[in-house]
């Protein structure tokens, strides 16, 4: 990329776009909305595996994102004074972000919702949301109120120029990461003796704890793994924007949510499918009918979908405990 | 004895405690605006400038014989804290306002400063009504409406870049919406097409979408209204997908951090800024002052604000007095020097005499092209 950012079109693609106009522009739009769908729901698996497991919608989780887009901006910074290649600072600065994130997770719930588990759900919602306003002005107050720069940290990628029209390396690559991470959680949890004891104390807290699983070990699992993939969106979409600011986790949070309630909240396929369906209509929404409406239809698509399933698009229905 | 040590020293207390308020014979001018909180880096350099234009009139004497007293009072730019600090500053009454520095909070005080007849200038709110609509007779800005920088940049592109067709982002707020707007108007009355007209979500997590939509537009240049890290996204995914438009925004995008942020995706963004003036004496006077004082060059809305001190200084001096209808009466006929150029206010209390130019990216920096227009 920065070799030629100006480049003009290819002559050889000049016909194409001719003919396949319409073709070629609903891939693009389709494809923009993949990318964007698929941070949605990197984030979107944060709240629905904490759902999944205490029925607690972590509203600070957008703020765990921003934290992470913040701490690689830190790491890559000192990284790049000390002269590391731009790969490997992303991938240190992508790890940093990852780990510190997880620990903000943890700590997270212990300090906020921990002592309120027994408490009535209101009041870990209402200590949500206290937390969230907290992380900002903790960021805004440590750090600045100002945009800040994020270096250009991907790789250039020149296979990717036949399909630069419908694709860029930063659009690629948030693919490529977000898919090994979904399939990675889905093999975890499938898989190993922690995602099987997620699973368990999902299904019931009360038995699982009478067959000797620690729930509170796993409920700062979850914490942790579902931090540590909001972070990697907030690292992802950072180099993808070039820039980070202390407010730039409240709306990713509300569309994530978003996503993983359309998707059925508690289900793990279904915050993935839910932030894609999201990020698809938002971004035909901007190139068929306009900007002004994509997060009016975003939400109108909500409505819709909940009225005819209540539970969301992959969710199952079941009897709400209060 | 002991006792009547303790009265006198009481007694002399009270009275040194008396002393300032007996000499009661200064002239008071209020300051209102952003001195601290987080838009605190756009009210401090205005109220730096007052300090400086007050220091300088006391150090030649004062005015008419009375030495000038600053009255500061911070709104935050808030409105609702704007409504306290205008009843404090009339209260105290101040002979003239310097401010408020924000739209919003000039809106939310302008009724309590005309109930009070007190004329208040601000240095940088660029809200169109708050002159145009004439609702605000007392009030007056010494810095260009937004819908002058339209008449700007509208002009560079009908004639220098002779586009056909145009396509227009805003980022919905009363700032960047007007802006498109007030352009939109302007070429489409000179038979200029409208290809694309919208509205981004600035915190969205990807702007791909819109730029896409943008590229099969097929416009000649694409007028954006919005501030800079909004811009700076739009122009790093509009080169990232190869989509070289040309982008012209007003002055919320000539910006230093936009630059930093865009690096070389920024080459050719034009951008309308206040003409450059730093060649006059006055603003190397100005700005020595400040570095002179404070150690740093000059912030957000200095020289705006350092003109309008100096506006109301003379004004007092010409008319004689504080009287509101003869400071009117002399802002509106006299000239003044400022580090912005020779001003005065026209009728509907808009500085005549400021020039606003075109600047475009080049070499990594903001270049002044010639394409210049000056109000009146």
């Amino acid at each position: 990329m920065a070799s030629a950012p100006f480049c003009p079109l290819r002559p050889g693609r000049t016909a194409a776009h001719k003919n396949g106009m319409d073709v070629q522009y609903f891939i693009e739009l389709f494809f923009s909305g993949l990318t964007r769908g698929s941070i949605y729901a990197l984030i979107a698996l944060g709240y629905t595996l904490v759902y999944g497991i205490i029925e607690l919608i972590n509203f600070a989780h957008g703020e765990i994102y921003m934290l992470g887009a913040f701490t690689a901006l830190l790491v890559a910074g000192v990284l790049g004074i000390m002269g590391f290649p731009a790969g490997g600072i992303l991938v240190v600065a992508a790890l940093a972000a990852i780990i510190w994130s997880a620990a903000y997770g943890f700590t997270l719930e212990k300090v906020a919702y921990k002592p309120l588990r027994g408490a009535p759900r209101l009041s870990p919602l209402i200590s949500a949301i206290g937390m969230s306003i907290f992380l900002q002005n903790y960021v805004l107050l440590a750090q600045t109120s100002e945009y800040l720069p994020f270096p250009r940290l991907l790789p250039d990628m020149e296979f990717l120029d036949y399909i630069d029209n419908i694709m860029g390396p930063s659009d690629f690559l948030i693919l490529v990461c977000s898919m090994l991470a979904m399939v990675a959680l889905t093999l975890f949890i499938r898989y190993t003796k922690m995602g099987k004891a997620m699973r368990a104390t999902a299904q019931n807290r009360k038995m699982a704890l009478l067959l000797g699983i620690n729930a509170d070990r796993i409920i700062s699992l979850t914490f942790i793994v579902g931090s540590a993939l909001a972070a990697l969106g907030g690292v992802l979409i950072a180099s993808h924007m070039g820039q980070v600011n202390f407010s730039i986790g409240f709306l990713a949070g509300l569309k994530a949510f978003t996503a993983a309630v359309l998707g059925g909240i508690g289900s793990i396929p279904g915050a993935v499918v839910g932030g894609l369906v999201l990020g698809i209509a938002e971004s035909f929404t901007t190139g068929y009918i306009s900007g002004n409406y994509e997060d009016a239809l975003a939400f109108a698509l909500l409505i819709f979908i909940l009225i005819f399933r209540p539970d969301g698009i992959l969710g199952k229905a079941k009897v709400q405990k209060v | 004895m002991k006792k009547g040590i303790s009265w006198l020293a009481a007694a002399l207390l009270t009275t040194a405690l008396a002393a300032p308020a007996l000499a009661e014979d200064t002239i008071k001018i209020g300051v209102q605006g952003a001195h601290s909180g987080d838009l605190a880096s756009y009210g401090v350099p205005s109220l730096n400038a007052a300090k400086l234009v007050i220091e300088e009139a006391n150090a030649k004497g004062g005015i008419l014989g009375k030495k000038v007293e600053l009255v500061a009072q911070d709104d935050q730019c808030k409105p609702e804290l704007a409504t306290n600090a205008a009843t404090k500053l009339i209260s105290d009454g101040v002979a003239a306002v310097m401010g408020p520095i924000c739209s919003g909070p000039t809106n939310a005080a302008l009724p309590m400063f005309e109930s009070a007849k007190l004329i208040s200038i601000s240095p940088t709110a660029t809200t169109p009504a708050l002159t145009l609509e004439g609702k605000h007779p007392y009030f007056l800005r010494t810095v260009a409406h937004d819908n002058a920088q339209a008449e700007l940049t509208s002009s560079y592109i009908k004639d220098v870049m002779k586009a056909k067709k145009v396509a227009y982002l805003h980022d919905n707020g009363e700032y960047g919406k007007g802006f498109a707007t007030q352009n939109r108007n302007i070429l489409e009355k000179a038979g200029i097409e409208t290809v694309l007209f919208e509205a981004v979500t600035p915190d969205a997590v990807d702007f791909s979408s819109v730029v896409r939509k943008l590229r099969r537009a097929k416009a000649d240049v694409l007028v954006f209204g919005g501030y800079q890290p909004t811009a700076s996204k739009l122009v790093q995914q509009m080169r990232r997908d190869r989509v070289d438009t040309p982008l012209m925004g007003p002055d919320g995008v000539k910006d230093e951090t936009f630059l930093k942020m865009t690096g070389k995706d920024s080459e050719g963004v034009l951008a309308s800024y206040p003409k450059d003036t730093s060649s006059l004496e006055m603003y190397k006077k100005a700005r020595e002052a400040h570095v002179k004082q404070f150690g740093t060059e000059p912030g957000f809305g200095f020289y705006n604000a350092y003109a309008a001190m100096q506006a109301i200084l003379k004004a007092i001096e010409t008319s004689g007095g504080t009287d509101t209808a003869k400071l009117l009466e002399a802002l509106k006929s006299n000239e003044v020097e400022t580090p912005l150029g020779k001003l005065s206010f026209n009728k509907s209390g808009d500085a005549a005499g400021l020039g606003l130019s075109v600047y475009v990216v080049k070499g990594g920096k903001f270049v002044e092209t010639d394409h210049t227009i000056t109000l009146h």
